[in-house]
Formats: structure tokens, sequence, C-alpha cells
């Protein structure tokens, strides 16, 4: 029994992946990057991203007659606005440096909103103050109106952010984590020194998957754990459908890692082709902001780029809670770029 | 452990990249057994020639044959009955000795146990330090180890000594002094004529990628030696080296 066991720890399998797992414990940086970094990252967005209440529009109002003064008073009691008076001279300045969004200008009896119609926060400006005005003036609303106020979790931007922080965790763990590796030690000759021996190849780049899906769970784990108790992010779908989506997700980026780190002989190299493929999906894939942003002719192209499939499908299932089987798209993308990085990365790869 | 037949043949070997002719038409024997010397000026093809021995480089045209076996028939048994140590590997600083070790003790069927090549190269008080804390010679003491952690039959050891202080290169003579005395067979590459004098059996002399002349170290010293002018009447003062110089000229070569 004890002789099996050491027979096994013994093993080639074995000894490749505690040197996987040594390799990169031992590295403070690494260790940072991976878990910290994120954590961080998290943390800044969601404050500086808070839910909280609408800002207040700033406007300024020209206070050359006695009725505009009036209106400046009744105005600074809304308390959506912030009413600055001021001089013709300085009022041109404030509207152009931005720092009011919309001036109110007596004209006669009447006022002149002077603001820019294409910025949101001067709109708004426009729509707060005239409700101001018209109501200090005595309008009546003919339809009655009550609201009631919610805060739906799963629409604020943290909930938004998480999935795709994950998302690029999971590429960077996988490119970074598998490509330097390999890169470095074909660069001090340790890749040929191993071809000398019976290694077994395939068992070298398995090592490589096994420490990486080790680390996949604690990445995950911490990462989503972190969101849940720290701003009550939603897992509304199946945890173990969202678990194949982060280990398809890993698999394929480690391959694009692996394909990556074919041929480079120096890490130089290979980090300057590494930001050359990641580059391109940190903005396009949908990490901070959504990819719908960008114009139609180009949404074919950023579908099928392997981020962004795998921010949709880990959005769909966190904050919808959609089934795996409904996200037949971005799987396929996901098991393409697998299958196509691994095929070749295995063709291309140089063991010296 | 010791067989009859020889434990290297090498019959016409060629190599070139692209312009460069790096090895010419080589012929080499090594007897079960012994240690041998490839001698040679930078350039020379001597890495060249030990790494396609190591099965590492395809050769042009040529028969290379160890142990009886070819890397076209036998790779995987050849692998598993060769120690290699390359001449710019820099192993994992983040490992420990032993935990490399264990690395490569696993690679292979059957083999030493860690802790005796450890004590065997000496590294005892090292076993648990990082690879990226040990000197040079140390870290040299370990690739030797790893190249003999398999228990190889044939050991390859490309400029085991170079660039390595003298005390350094004393201990790993006795290291390979005492592989040496347990009947296996070496081939090594070196710079140093007093090493290959102290160590080698058989050297030969490499130059423009074949070999220009082979012997035991004091049969070359005897047969050059009288016709080396400067410090004639012993040959105790006609040393390897002035042999090397007389053969390969005295002109500088970078590579």
């Amino acid at each position: 029994m004890s002789e099996s066991k050491r027979d096994f720890m013994q093993s080639s399998m074995v000894q490749l992946t505690l040197v996987r797992f040594r390799e990169f414990t031992r590295q403070p940086e690494a260790v940072f990057w991976t878990f910290v970094f994120p954590i961080l990252l998290a943390v800044g967005l969601g404050l500086a991203f808070r839910s909280k209440a609408p800002d207040k529009s700033k406007i300024g109002m020209v206070t050359s007659t006695p009725a505009a003064a009036s209106i400046a008073a009744s105005l600074k009691k809304d308390p959506a606005l912030i009413v600055e008076e001021m001089t013709d001279s300085a009022a041109a300045r404030a509207l152009r440096t931005g720092k009011v969004a919309l001036l109110v200008v007596p004209d006669g009896n009447a006022v002149r909103y002077v603001y820019d119609p294409q910025r949101n926060e001067a709109a708004f400006a426009r729509l707060q103050t005239d409700r101001a005005i018209q109501a200090a003036a005595g309008r009546v609303d003919p339809v009655k109106v009550t609201e009631r106020r919610v805060t739906e979790r799963g629409s604020r931007y943290i909930d938004f952010v998480i999935p795709g922080l994950l998302g690029m965790n999971l590429m960077g763990s996988g490119v970074w984590g598998i490509g330097f590796a390999i890169v470095d030690s074909r660069g001090k000759r340790l890749l040929k020194r191993f071809m000398a021996t019976p290694m077994s190849r395939t068992e070298y780049l398995i090592s490589f998957l096994f420490s990486r899906l080790f680390f996949l769970i604690l990445e995950v784990i911490t990462l989503l754990g972190f969101g849940a108790l720290a701003f009550g992010v939603p897992l509304r779908g199946s945890l173990i459908q969202l678990g194949v989506i982060c280990l398809l997700s890993a698999l394929s980026f480690s391959a694009l890692g692996l394909l990556i780190a074919s041929r480079a002989k120096t890490v130089e190299g290979v980090s300057g082709l590494m930001n050359f493929v990641m580059m391109p999906m940190w903005i396009f894939s949908g990490v901070f902001f959504s990819s719908s942003n960008f114009p139609k002719v180009v949404q074919p192209i950023i579908k099928a780029l392997p981020l962004t499939a795998v921010n949709d499908a880990l959005r769909a299932n966190m904050l919808e809670g959609t089934q795996i089987t409904a996200l037949g798209l971005e799987m396929a993308v996901i098991m393409g770029w697998l299958v196509v990085s691994f095929v070749l990365a295995l063709k291309l790869f140089r063991w010296r | 452990m010791v067989t009859a037949s020889p434990a290297l043949v090498v019959r016409g070997l060629r190599k070139s990249y692209g312009d460069v002719t790096a090895v010419d038409g080589l012929d080499l024997e090594i007897a079960a057994g012994e240690c041998f010397g490839l001698l040679g000026p930078n350039g020379a093809g001597k890495t060249t020639t030990i790494e396609i021995c190591e099965g590492l480089l395809e050769r042009d045209t040529g028969d290379v044959e160890l142990l009886g076996m070819t890397w076209e028939r036998n790779a995987d048994a050849l692998r598993e009955r060769l120690g290699i140590q390359l001449q710019d590997t820099q192993l994992s600083e983040k490992l420990t000795v032993t935990e490399t070790l264990q690395l490569f003790r696993s690679f292979y069927d059957r083999g030493r146990e860690v802790g005796d090549v450890i004590d065997l190269v000496q590294l005892d008080e090292k076993k648990g330090a990082r690879v990226g804390t040990l000197s040079g010679g140390q870290k040299q003491r370990l690739a030797i180890a790893c190249a003999m952690v398999g228990d190889p039959e044939l050991l390859f050891l490309d400029e085991p000594t170079t660039g390595l202080d003298p005390q350094s290169r004393r201990q790993l003579w006795g290291l390979i002094e005492e592989f040496k005395s347990t009947g296996r067979t070496i081939l090594l590459t070196t710079h140093y004529m007093d090493e290959a004098e102290k160590l080698c059996n058989r050297v030969a002399i490499v130059d423009h990628g074949h070999i220009i002349a082979q012997g035991s170290p004091h049969e070359l010293i005897d047969s050059i030696g009288s016709t080396i002018p400067a410090p004639p009447p012993r040959a105790t003062s006609t040393t390897l080296e002035d042999v090397f110089v007389a053969l390969t000229g005295r002109t500088l070569r970078d590579e």
C-alpha cells in the first residue's frame, strides 16, 4: 500500500505537476497578479461605480434683472439643482468649460435655456430646470403619479463587471501561465534537456493543464465568492453549469497560450505576441463595458472572439440564470477556439 | 555491464546549417568502459557531434550506433540508458536540489536513489536549497547529478567544467573518475588539456568538422611532441596543450 503510494508520488505525471505548483507558488508576483489583482480591480470598480442617487444638475443663472433673481431664489430650493448666480461673461465661460451644464438667461418675462443637447447631463439639466421653473410658476401636473423605488440586483455595474473580470482572469492566467512557463523553459534550454530524457512529451503538456485546472478552481472561487459576499453579485444559474463554462474557457485559453508559445524563443518575444492577441479582447470583448457599444458591422468579429463568448456565457449564467443548452453559439465559439488552437499548437510546437 | 562491442560508433557523420558545414565526415569509435575526450577549438563541431549522438539533432548523413542501438529504431530504449549534460541548460531556479533530482528520476524506469546521487555529487548540505541560490560549481554538479540519476551506461558531458574555479573542477574530476571506475562509458568535450590528460583514456582532436588526431594523451604527446621545436627533451614538459595548439593553430577563433 505505502509502496504503491510512493510509486504514485514518484511518477513523472505527479512530479511534473508538482513542479508547476512549486514554480507558481514560489513566484509571489504571479500569485499577486492571479489572485489579488482581480479583487483589487473589483473593489476599485465596485466603489467607483456604486449605485448612488443621480447627480444634481449644476446650472448657471444670469441674474441681471429682479425677475431673474426671484426665479433663481426659487430654483435654489429645488433639491435636484445646484444653482450659481453669475454675470453674462462669467456665465459664458462657465458653460464653455463645463462648470455648469446649462445656463438660464432671462429674456423679459420669459427665460432662455442655453445648453448642448448632445450632452446627457445638459439634456437632463434642462428637464430638471424646466420642471422646477414651471412648478414654481404654478404649473399643476394633470396626471397624478406615485413611485416605488427599487434597486435590482443584477443590473448594477458591479454585477456586469464581475463576470467580465472573471473572463479576463481566465484568459490572462491561461495565456500567461502556460505561455511564459513554456517559453522560459525553451529559452533556458530546459525543454531540450527534457527531450534527452525518456520524459513523455504528452505528460509534460498535460501537467500544465492539471495545474491550470487546480488554480482555476481557486481563481473562480475567490473572485465569485468575493463578488457575492462583498457586493451581493447574483449567481442565478446552475453552479455546475457555471463550473463547466469556466472549465472549458480555461482549457480554451490554455490551448491559446500553448499556441502562442509554440515557437517563441524569448520571454520578451512572447510577451509582445501575447499582448497582441489579448489587447483587442480586453477592449472589444465586453470586460468593462458592453461590446454592443461597437458598430454593428464589427459585431460578428467581436462575437467570434473567445473572450466575448466566455463573458457572454458567464453573464447569461450568473445574471439571467440561462441554461447552458441555450448558450449554443457561445459554447461553440469556446470549443472551436479550444480545438483549433490545440491542434495548431501541437503541429507548430518546437521542443528546442 | 561492460560489453565487448563498442559503446559508440560514428561513421561518416555530416551536418550543415545552411552554408556552414559543422561536421564534415567524422568517424569515431568508443569502447565500452572508456572515457573519451573530444577536443577542439570553438566552432570545430564538437557540440553538434555530441548532440547528434544524444538524439537531439538530426544528422544529414552518416551512421550513429550507441550501445548497439540506433535513434531510428530504439529511441525510447536509448533515452533510458543515456545520461546527458548539456552546455547551456539552466535548471529551474525555483526548485530545490532534491525536487530537481526527483523530477529527473521520475522520467526513468530504473535509476538510482535521489539521496544517493545527492551524496555522490556532495550536495547533501544543499539538498533543500533552491537551485537559484547555488554557486556555479554546485549548479554544474547538480546538472551532472541529473545526468546520473537514470543510472546511465553511457554519459555525455559537454564542457562540464567550463567557467568553474579550480576547486570545483577538481571536485567534478573526482566525480567523473568515480563514474568511470564503475566500468561505464563517458564521452566528454573540453577546452582544458590538463582535464583531458587526467580523465581520458583516449582523446580525439576535432577541427573543421573532422578528426585530425586521435589516441591516448601520451601517444599524442609522444608523436607530436618531437615535432614541436620549443621545449624539447623530456615528455613531461611537452603537454597535451602544446599538441593541441600545434595542430589547430595559434590564431584566435570566435564562435
